[in-house]
């Protein structure tokens, strides 16, 4: 599938702020950072939930344990897409008992990756709440899954794409837009 | 690097990318049997048919862990228990598993061959799990991801393999691992017991063992395998122990730091004195430890899951 860039819709600065307000808000909402975790899913999710929670230490000086999550094994989908991901390294190092979860994720868009992240932590403990943060909501959920706090809304056709690109990984901070491109009809 | 092979057979046909695929997967496996709850869906709904003709604790109990771990459902069928007492030919064996639609058969067999005889016969994935004289290729892997994790890469790093060449599966997997991976390989061994013409495989033969330990990094120690010889290779156990058993006062001619492996089980007091067998030197039971990861990364690669760089 050949994708198009369409425009951007977060710029670095944009980033920067939208993951500050949720930062605050996850302090606002569970009135301090008591009992709280932050898990993010790999890939992305996780250097954004670094991001969170060192600013989180900066402003407040509160230091949250950090994981990290990897759902290949979890995933549902296995027989209809084409490719087989990569399995990456899953680290959380605490129990997950009786804490607030934060779980950090770039987009969110049918719920399957959030449906497997949360099977994947319960099979960790038993938290007390888990928590969804994510930097774009691009809608259609085919699963009743919904986010807590949200970097930005962005209202998506089928045929679109959000890629979200990191500094940790792709060298640069910014939200772009994609469209699908008709393969058949450009080989005519 | 995607693995799109079918079988896990042996070391000699894979390519040193995908080990580096299995043993960075197997990195990745490893904290799931660390968990409080040591199971993933990966493999739910899989079939896996572990058929052992030959003894074993190790491989079978990690082999089976594995494969629960990725919540396949397995079973065990060994030749001591099964129709083939009454004269059922492994084809046909076998042929009765895939016709209940196994998806993975795990198999050690006395015969060198065997695994491959079958693997071309069925659609399953097949994985051997010890092949005669020829492959253990998951105990090379376990092998090569101890080691990467004691030294990074293996480019230069000095191993010599000690003991029983002649009949085991485990030097020559490890040889062709090792090579591949870019370490230098040495094997030492009463003259009875080194193959002939080995030096053909790339490796420095040794009949001295003081010699032999000298400025090696690694000592990868063989179990005297007394069921496989026919008789008259070895004056006796006790003139082996003297010439090739590891002692702590033998290793005093090692490298402070040399590394002391066994594929297990271990003959305590033959060819490895207890007190190095449980020792600082030991990394034996690490080794144990990475078999499961190793067999599950196997386990996954072979049913379509990838690994490695996004290139």
């Amino acid at each position: 599938m050949t994708t198009k860039e369409k425009g951007t819709v977060m710029d670095e600065a944009q980033i920067k702020r939208a993951l500050a307000r949720i930062s605050h808000e996850i302090l606002e909402r569970n009135r301090g950072a008591e009992n709280l975790v932050i898990i993010g899913v790999r890939k992305r999710g996780d250097s954004l939930a670094k991001r969170i929670k060192d600013y989180i230490k900066k402003v407040e000086s509160i230091d949250i344990p950090l994981g990290v999550l990897d759902i290949t094994l979890y995933r549902d989908d296995f027989t209809t897409i084409d490719y087989k991901p990569i399995v990456g390294k899953t680290e959380i190092p605490f129990d997950v008992t009786e804490k607030i979860v934060i779980l950090i994720d770039d987009v969110l868009y049918t719920g399957r990756t959030v449906r497997a992240a949360l099977d994947a932590i319960i099979d960790f403990g038993r938290p007390k709440e888990i928590q969804l943060a994510v930097l774009v909501d691009r809608g259609h959920r085919e699963l009743p899954i919904r986010p807590d706090y949200i970097g930005k809304n962005v209202p998506t056709a089928e045929d679109e794409l959000v890629e979200v690109k990191v500094k940790e990984v792709d060298g640069e901070d910014r939200v772009i837009l994609r469209y699908c491109i008709d393969d058949e009809k450009n080989e005519h | 690097m995607e693995i799109t092979r079918k079988d896990l057979l042996g070391i000699e046909d894979i390519s040193m990318e995908e080990i580096e695929t299995f043993l960075t997967t197997a990195e990745s496996l490893k904290e799931i049997s660390e968990r409080a709850i040591k199971k993933v869906p990966y493999l739910r709904g899989k079939t896996v048919a572990n058929l052992f003709f030959e003894p074993s604790t190790r491989t079978l109990a990690s082999f089976s862990l594995a494969e629960k771990r990725l919540s396949a459902d397995s079973f065990n069928l060994s030749s001591s228990s099964s129709s083939v007492l009454k004269g059922e030919t492994l084809l046909d064996t076998v042929r009765n598993l895939e016709a209940m639609k196994v998806d993975f058969v795990v198999i050690r067999h006395s015969m060198s061959g065997a695994p491959h005889f079958i693997a071309k016969r069925l659609t399953a994935s097949v994985i051997n799990a010890g092949d005669g004289t020829h492959e253990h290729p998951t105990q090379a892997l376990l092998d090569l991801l101890s080691l990467k994790e004691k030294f990074g890469s293996l480019k230069g790093k000095k191993i010599v393999i000690v003991g029983d060449i002649m009949h085991s599966r485990v030097a020559r997997s490890n040889i062709w691992g090792l090579k591949k991976m870019g370490a230098e390989v040495s094997v030492c061994g009463p003259p009875t017991l080194i193959p002939y013409k080995i030096e053909k495989m790339g490796v420095k033969v040794y009949y001295d063992l003081n010699e032999a330990i000298e400025d090696k990094d690694v000592i990868y120690v063989l179990r005297i395998q007394k069921e496989r010889q026919t008789g008259g290779l070895l004056p006796s156990l006790r003139e082996y122990i003297e010439l090739y058993g590891i002692t702590p006062e033998k290793l005093k001619k090692a490298k402070k730091d040399v590394i002391i492996m066994h594929p297990g089980p271990i003959n305590r007091g033959v060819e490895l004195d207890p007190r190095v067998a449980d020792g600082k030197h030991s990394i034996i039971l690490g080794q144990v430890t990475n078999g499961v990861a190793v067999r599950m990364a196997v386990l996954y690669l072979l049913s379509g899951g990838k690994s490695g760089d996004v290139s």
